[in-house]
């Protein structure tokens, strides 16, 4: 018997635009101890439909159709009766850990309290349940740490606390929101974990609503994927993800950079946007973005039919989809893939290029300050410690590392192009430290940034020619010249000349990420910053992005600095890459070599904790999976840095040879032939293959 | 979340077009707004079409009580009262407006600059502000009284919209604090645009809501406080007519047959002042994107 039964939910919300029809007729099934991975973009409405499965969407949502939990009706049910189920029967596990506890009151209490809910137990046994929690989502001295409060704790142990309240009651199912997203990808491969530990400890049914596809692979059993309100394709796994018949989910798989894959596979972008759920028109809603539609797409919207030749449960929504399985069309075949060359500067040996950017020594430390009145020095946070690296013509450089790492603030010294307080900085040839202001502003021509979140980048208040036009006249081009190169820079990265005249909420992401690089191109820089350019998007438009801006790379000649987070990212678009970790660079090589042998115990567990698209590969991969969080930058640890969460320091090491981690700080160093330009900071280096490599075609 | 979003980006129209929509839907401003428009038309219009001049006087009627001439009966010297209060109303209205611009303009220009380049101006625009909050504005303005006494009353509006402006523009400070971080703003800085620059294109347009609330909530404050400082003689000075000095003359008529004369630019006040606080209200409303009340049903 199935645990949870959802039959043809609808959810719609009012707006100012009309009624937003979030979810369309939803339908899936939960058997007890299984896990259903529900996958779809921003607004494609799989957090709302497990909000409606909680009962807690706000009042003016509609919702119809049928939720029942083991043959129980939830829909309609009073606030009051479903709270019996919530936190005992179905529990949820959200995104935000920071948001989602109390900060005044401590953990311990806040589990106690979730078990004392739905339990009639004394207030010393619940927190003896709260510690007996703790420990099992692996919380180091849960007896002390039950006493301490959410801000004593890291993301990632506020994630732990937040499965801990969510399994206190023994739940049959758990929801999880997303709840790796705000993570970092070292701790993601930890709560992972926990959840497999959680899983295996209640017994619980999970839903698992993400938008990474690697998290799925490796994690559920079966998947719906949802696309505008709609689940459009549904199944086991392997039949998701080795057997796409639905269009869009083709387009997905073959869309995302895998950190696997070498050699820059081709990315094959699915053009457009989602719809907008106003007032959708008949049809299928993934028709105006589908590159194999025909008449009857745009006439009747297809219902999910079983495909014959995989599992059972193997259904997709598509009118074509039995074409689609005759032929076994993949990613390639449906959507055309952009074809990227090779920029013209790599066929010059690195060395004989000339050096656009190069860092020797960088430091930045901040002074943190006690006192409002009299300030003292309390401490030094050692945000970037020495850091040596360049940039050539026609390179791009990925910067990479978890939040703290220092990838920022070594990007903002960069950009700000004055003298750090230690060590040098070179643009173009020139010293920023002996730079006059009328040289720098000289300089700023030449580099220019794209920033993470296009919503936060473009002034709201401003229509785009405005925007465009604002380094333009800053640097004293003449206004006539100016409207013509705002019409070729809007054409130049995709968009019409005529989008000027529109303001920034008008566009959708992926467009307003390409209203930002071409902002940042308006003065044909050399040197273009990119900040996380695509973590901010949805995965159907990254492809496209980072296609567009491999394609300005090569045809404009730019030299890219690409600091981010995201590995497969890097895989594809950099050329070399740096591993930062507490404000220095553990690894620094080409692409190619660090990804096949990461030399630096960090890179290998870095690159074991990515999770790939590829279920197979998934389950059987043996992953690093590092102790603990990021020690604070304001005590880093003595000698190697990486000593206290290193998996070499912690197996491999007798005591003699951890001394020297311990005592002396490893230097960066050779690996392999010293021309490539390979180098860990690591006594112990060892060039291992982590990752299974597979070979683009 | 994902809910709205979908909504977000295809709505229809302007963002002048959605507050003015949402501004719409607030009954009770619209009252206030229809209000202040009528309020505004009486005082301005009506002259040209009443009898009676302010200066005009009707040696026929002594405290005669409203009638079908003088429409709000007349005072003690045969003045016109009706004609009195349109006149007191509109250098009332004069005041708080150019007041209330002056104000938050002082606000947004001091705030703005503190927040925007911290360090020492920081530190010594919030050294003025506070000094300037702790000092009695009332006292002092009476003090300075005859300092304007006899020249224009200009110079009065600026005291009250200088003793006015400290609130705001802590408050613009700190939403500054938190804009100059926004991308965009990074953006054009390293771009190389000059600071000025990016204060008054980048930082004071993000914040016009909350400008435009203000400035309108200031109107009504400064109203009161030109009336409250007139009214004890400080404020606007004969032969200027204001609101309050209108009460002043006349509010020992009040609970006599003559109540008349303090009763009527009396309420016109307190309806003015209630008005244009209602339009304020819709205001920050409709332009508020959180409000749940200017959200549809």
């Amino acid at each position: 018997m199935s645990l949870l039964d959802v039959e043809n939910l609808s959810v719609s919300f009012p707006s100012e635009a009309g009624v937003v029809a979030a979810v369309r007729g939803l339908s899936y099934r939960v058997m007890p101890g299984e896990v259903l991975g529900i996958v779809g973009e921003s607004g494609s409405g799989k957090s709302v439909s497990c909000l409606a499965v909680m009962g807690l969407l706000p009042n003016r949502a509609r919702v119809a159709g049928s939720v029942r939990f083991r043959g129980t009706e939830l829909l309609g049910r009073t606030d009051r009766e479903l709270s019996a189920y919530r936190g005992r029967t179905i529990s949820m596990i959200f995104q935000d850990p920071l948001s989602a506890l109390t900060p005044v009151y401590t953990v311990g209490d806040q589990i106690a309290e979730a078990v004392r809910v739905h339990r009639n137990v004394s207030r010393p046994s619940a927190l003896d349940r709260a510690v007996e929690l703790l420990a099992l989502v692996g919380i180091p001295e849960p007896r002390q740490r039950v006493g301490a409060f959410p801000h004593e704790f890291s993301g990632g142990m506020r994630q732990r606390v937040m499965i801990a309240m969510a399994i206190a009651n023994d739940p049959e199912l758990i929801i999880a929101d997303e709840p790796t997203t705000a993570l970092d990808v070292t701790i993601q491969a930890q709560i992972l974990e926990v959840l497999h530990t959680a899983k295996d400890a209640t017994g619980a049914a999970i839903i698992m609503i993400t938008h990474d596809l690697g998290v799925i692979a490796g994690f559920a059993d079966r998947v719906a994927v949802m696309y505008a309100g709609k689940p459009v394709e549904t199944g086991a796994v392997d039949d998701v993800f080795y057997r796409p018949r639905m269009p869009y989910t083709l387009g997905l798989l073959g869309s995302l950079p895998r950190v696997d894959v070498g050699n820059r596979q081709p990315l094959t972008p699915i053009e457009g946007n989602p719809p907008s759920l106003v007032a959708l028109p008949p049809g299928c809603p993934f028709a105006p973005r589908c590159p194999i539609r025909i008449t009857r797409c745009d006439e009747a919207e297809p219902e999910l039919l079983p495909m014959r030749a995989s599992g059972a449960e193997h259904h997709a929504a598509c009118h074509r989809s039995s074409e689609v399985e005759e032929r076994e069309l993949g990613s390639a075949d449906v959507f055309p893939a952009a074809v990227v060359g090779a920029p013209p500067a790599a066929f010059t040996p690195r060395g004989e290029r000339t050096r656009v950017l190069e860092l020797v020594d960088v430091v930045k430390h901040f002074a943190l300050v006690k006192g409002a009145i009299l300030r003292r020095r309390a401490g030094t946070v050692y945000a970037v410690d020495g850091i040596t690296l360049d940039v050539r013509a026609g390179e791009t450089l990925g910067l990479v590392g978890e939040s703290g790492c220092g990838k920022t603030t070594t990007m903002l010294e960069i950009l700000s192009l004055v003298r750090p307080a230690s060590g040098r900085i070179v643009v173009l040839g020139k010293d920023t430290g002996a730079l006059g202001p009328a040289e720098r502003f000289q300089l700023r021509r030449e580099m220019s940034v794209v920033f993470q979140d296009p919503m936060a980048s473009l002034d709201p208040r401003m229509p785009v020619g405005d925007i465009l036009a604002e380094p333009l006249r800053t640097h004293g081009v003449p206004e006539g010249e100016r409207a013509r190169r705002i019409g070729e820079l809007l054409e130049t990265v995709g968009l019409r000349p005529e989008h000027a005249s529109r303001y920034p909420q008008e566009f959708s992401g992926g467009q307003r990420q390409r209203i930002g690089i071409a902002r940042a191109l308006a003065l044909r820089p050399t040197l273009v910053v990119l900040d996380e350019p695509v973590s901010a998007l949805d995965v159907s438009i990254r492809a496209g992005v980072i296609n567009l801006l491999q394609r300005l790379k090569i045809e404009l000649g730019l030299s890219y600095v690409f600091v981010a987070h995201d590995l497969s990212v890097v895989r594809y678009i950099a050329d070399r890459i740096a591993v930062m970790y507490l404000g220095k660079i553990m690894e620094i090589g080409d692409v190619e070599d660090v990804f096949a042998l990461p030399a630096h115990p960090y890179t290998q567990a870095l690159l074991s904790a990515i999770p790939v698209p590829d279920p197979k590969k998934e389950r059987a991969r043996r992953r690093i999976i590092l102790r603990g969080d990021l020690p604070s930058p304001a005590n880093p640890p003595s000698g190697c840095r990486f000593r206290t969460r290193c998996q070499t320091f912690a197996e491999k090491l007798d005591d003699v040879r951890r001394r020297r981690c311990v005592d002396e700080q490893p230097i960066l160093a050779d690996q392999g032939e010293p021309a490539r330009g390979h180098r860990a900071a690591c006594h112990y280096a060892e060039r291992i293959a982590v990752l299974d490599d597979v070979t683009a075609t | 979340m994902a809910t709205p979003t979908a909504a977000a980006t295809t709505a229809p129209g302007s963002r002048g077009q959605l507050v003015l929509r949402r501004f719409l839907r607030r009954r009770l401003a619209m009252v206030g707004l229809a209000a202040v428009v009528l309020l505004v038309a009486f005082a301005y219009l009506g002259p040209h079409f009443y009898r009676w001049s302010y200066r005009d006087l009707d040696y026929s009627a002594f405290l005669s009580p409203p009638s079908a001439t003088h429409w709000f009966g007349t005072s003690q010297n045969g003045f016109d009262m009706f004609a009195l209060t349109m006149r007191g109303m509109q250098k009332s209205l004069v005041i708080g407006l150019i007041g209330a611009v002056l104000s938050t303009s002082i606000a947004a220009l001091v705030g703005a600059a503190a927040g925007y380049f911290a360090g020492w101006t920081d530190r010594a625009m919030v050294a003025v502000i506070d000094l300037l909050l702790v000092l009695p504005s009332f006292l002092i303005i009476a003090v300075l009284s005859p300092i304007f006494n006899g020249r224009t009353w200009l110079i009065f509006v600026l005291l009250l919209a200088a003793f006015q402006w400290m609130v705001t523009a802590r408050v613009v400070r700190s939403m500054t604090l938190s804009l100059k971080e926004r991308e965009f703003v990074s953006a054009a800085r390293f771009m190389g645009v000059s600071h000025w620059r990016i204060i008054v294109r980048h930082i004071l347009p993000n914040m016009s809501s909350f400008l435009i609330i203000d400035a309108t909530i200031n109107v009504s404050s400064l109203i009161l406080a030109e009336v409250g400082l007139s009214f004890f003689g400080f404020g606007v000075q004969p032969p200027d007519i204001s609101l309050g000095t209108l009460i002043n003359d006349h509010w020992e008529a009040a609970g006599t047959v003559n109540g008349y004369q303090f009763y009527f630019p009396a309420i016109l006040l307190v309806v003015l002042v209630l008005a244009v606080n209602l339009v304020g209200d819709g205001l920050r409303d409709a332009l508020d994107p959180n409000a749940e009340v200017g959200a549809p049903e």
